[in-house]
């Protein structure tokens, strides 16, 4: 436990002080979200389209997140600094990926409101409860999925390629189900989620959570 | 002694896709709405289950190699996963020509099947890269299986997924009446199913022996030229 | 009643896949004794530290650390052995004291021994900058704080004194040196140092024992023989 806190608190050290992936993964959705407007050449969205959007653009700033999750570890010993401690090897995993959940909490925190403001159709309000326990669960799988890819790829030499290639399929679920949950919220007039999404969500989490779990120690050993 | 029981395994496959084939050419009945073409179901679908299980036996041998560390059950997690993908492009390939015969279009994305197994793909596609991008063999071996696992697990959540998100919509496009099938075609089905799965397991056992011949091969010519 | 060795190793082996990095290693250090590895960049000198500080498992042979066998009870070493390679394994944009302080809680070692240590060296008035700004030597310190943060029974020390100034290699030297009476295994390219501090000496060649004897049985002569 004590190690957990240890390395959470030395990862959000580090990012505060690097400012390197947080700002990067907000700006990125910004930048989307124009270039989506662009593109789909609408002013506003709702229902399927602006979840939608919102979705793949969450998605796609959590991998730009994941990129960078262990690059200080492989590049400045970090990784052998945290295996000549007498602590469980796990510790890393529950670090990591509860690091990767404050960044994408803090993006969302940004990248949420800012698609209330720009994209979002005026008819189509969001409810918050449903809105935020979609956005924990989606999180929670993105944020495990993208540590266990994270640490897969560091170790290769097309590290920044394999991250992503890796990262996105396996997220598709999450995707699907978020997609699919949260367009209910943005339509007009506004239904509610359906609980089997939120299931879906639920189960892959668990899933993932015990896979890591069960796999991420033969990602650190030699 | 590479190859143990290949020749008796060759055989018996010939025999059954000759069967098969056989079955599906003049015994199947046509069937009524898509004519000719709905006989390639009879490739398609056997296809699709055999590469579906390839996947997860090859995460099953990833497993077996994590716990006893021999690598020969990561060159059997490999060798499956290798030939499932290239199962799975098949998958697509014929899911494709299927469609446009019947349906008019070269892509559905409302055949759950299909659209989960273009996941699948993009996913395994991953795997030869991720392996050869790792010089250290035993790092190489052991991270390979970890990615074997965890697709081998994403393969039934992404299949769930993906009908789920089809389901109340669109009715199956390429569907067979599944349980229902008149039983000319489900015995051609079977049968064209356990030749599948031959094939998957002789081609499975030809790619291991030869590739534990070029092992040895290599090893016994780096310990002539240090001898 | 004798203690345990500190190291016990009989055949051990490290390959990476077809390169053998070290082959049929013997030899038996006692508790609180010094061992001086010798030998060219590449014969194993690293390898041979990082399988006793349980980061590399033996591919092959006997390896028995503080009494713990490796691999299947290095987690009983871990905690108990200080390492010192050639990366100094600190963050370059957290200040020394941060570095140390996440190494302290890892560790579970009290706060307060950071800032003694840090005393120790002589780095107090620099240790709250970022660790890009200071200088290598600099960095080699806090590397050795680091490495004796947790009081081990063990130093596996690769070339330590390389970066450091005099003054500076006297600052840590009763932290890592033999004054330090802890169990040491030293790589080192300096015969003269080397021998001096040995109570056992090692000669790698290629990832091969070409010897393992006292420090009287062996000179400058039998070490340079190595390089060649």
């Amino acid at each position: 436990m004590r190690a957990i806190g240890a390395l959470v608190r030395k990862d959000l050290l580090l990012e505060l002080r690097t400012k390197e992936t947080v700002p990067a993964m907000a700006l990125f959705a910004l930048v989307a979200y124009v270039l989506f407007h662009f593109a789909l050449h609408r002013n506003a969205l709702e229902g399927d389209l602006a979840a939608g959007v919102l979705w793949v653009t969450v998605l796609l700033a959590a991998v730009l997140g994941v990129n960078r999750l262990f690059v200080a570890e492989h590049e400045q010993g970090g990784f052998d600094g945290f295996l000549l401690a007498p602590v469980d090897r796990t510790a890393m995993l529950v670090a990591k990926v509860a690091a990767l959940l404050c960044f994408l909490v803090v993006v969302e925190l940004i990248a949420v409101p800012a698609f209330f403001l720009l994209l979002l159709g005026p008819g189509a309000g969001p409810a918050f409860p449903e809105l935020l326990a979609i956005l924990a669960l989606a999180d929670i799988g993105l944020a495990v999925v993208g540590t266990l890819a994270a640490g897969l790829a560091v170790q290769t030499r097309a590290r920044d390629l394999i991250g992503p290639l890796v990262t996105l399929p396996l997220l598709v679920p999450v995707v699907i189900a978020a997609a699919r949950s949260t367009a209910p919220l943005f339509s007009v007039p506004a239904g509610g989620t359906e609980a089997k999404w939120l299931a879906v969500l639920g189960l892959y989490d668990l899933v993932f959570v015990l896979l890591a779990y069960a796999v991420f120690d033969f990602l650190l050993e030699d | 002694m590479y190859g143990k029981g290949l020749r008796g395994l060759s055989i018996a496959t010939a025999a059954t896709l000759v069967t098969a084939f056989a079955l599906v050419f003049f015994y199947a009945p046509l069937d009524a709405d898509q004519g000719f073409v709905q006989k390639i179901f009879y490739v398609h679908v056997p296809m699709a289950i055999v590469a579906l299980g390839g996947f997860v036996f090859g995460g099953i041998c990833a497993i077996a190699y994590l716990r006893t560390r021999d690598r020969k059950w990561d060159l059997r997690s490999y060798v499956a996963i290798h030939l499932s993908l290239i199962l799975g492009l098949g998958v697509l390939v014929t899911g494709s020509i299927w469609a446009r015969a019947s349906w008019g279009h070269w892509w559905v994305w409302d055949e759950p099947t299909l659209v989960s197994f273009l996941i699948i793909f993009l996913l395994y596609a991953c795997y030869q890269p991720l392996r050869f991008s790792i010089e250290d063999p035993d790092k190489q071996a052991r991270y390979a299986a970890v990615f074997a696992i965890l697709a081998g697990a994403f393969v039934p959540l992404n299949f769930l997924a993906v009908r789920l998100a089809q389901s109340l919509t669109h009715p199956r496009v390429l569907g067979t009446t599944g349980g229902d099938m008149p039983g000319a075609m489900r015995l051609t089905f079977l049968i064209a199913l356990a030749g599948m799965v031959l094939l998957f397991v002789t081609l499975w056992k030809y790619e291991i022996a030869a590739k534990r011949a070029r092992m040895r091969l290599r090893a016994l010519r780096r310990r002539l030229l240090e001898a | 009643m004798a203690a345990a060795p500190a190291i016990e190793l009989r055949g051990l082996t490290r390959a990476f896949g077809e390169r053998i990095a070290l082959a049929e290693v013997s030899l038996s250090l006692p508790a609180g004794a010094t061992l001086v590895v010798f030998g060219p960049n590449g014969a194993g000198k690293t390898t041979l530290l990082r399988v006793l500080a349980t980061l590399l498992r033996p591919t092959a042979g006997e390896a028995s650390v503080l009494g713990a066998a490796l691999p299947g009870r290095g987690h009983l070493v871990r905690g108990r052995v200080g390492f010192l390679g050639h990366e100094a394994l600190l963050y370059r944009e957290l200040t020394g004291r941060e570095n140390l302080r996440y190494h302290a809680r890892l560790h579970g070692v009290a706060l307060h021994r950071v800032d003694d240590l840090l005393a120790r060296v002589d780095m107090a008035a620099r240790a709250d900058e970022p660790l890009r700004t200071l200088s290598r030597g600099m960095i080699q310190r806090l590397a050795v704080c680091r490495a004796v943060l947790h009081d081990p029974e063990l130093l596996l020390l690769d070339e330590p004194r390389s970066h450091l100034d005099p003054a500076a290699a006297g600052l840590v030297e009763p932290l890592i040196g033999r004054a330090s009476g802890r169990a040491r295994v030293v790589a080192s390219h300096d015969p003269a140092g080397g021998l001096a501090e040995a109570d056992l000496v090692l000669g790698l060649r290629a990832g091969r024992v070409a010897f393992v004897a006292p420090p009287e049985d062996v000179d400058a002569a039998r070490i340079g023989a190595l390089y060649r």
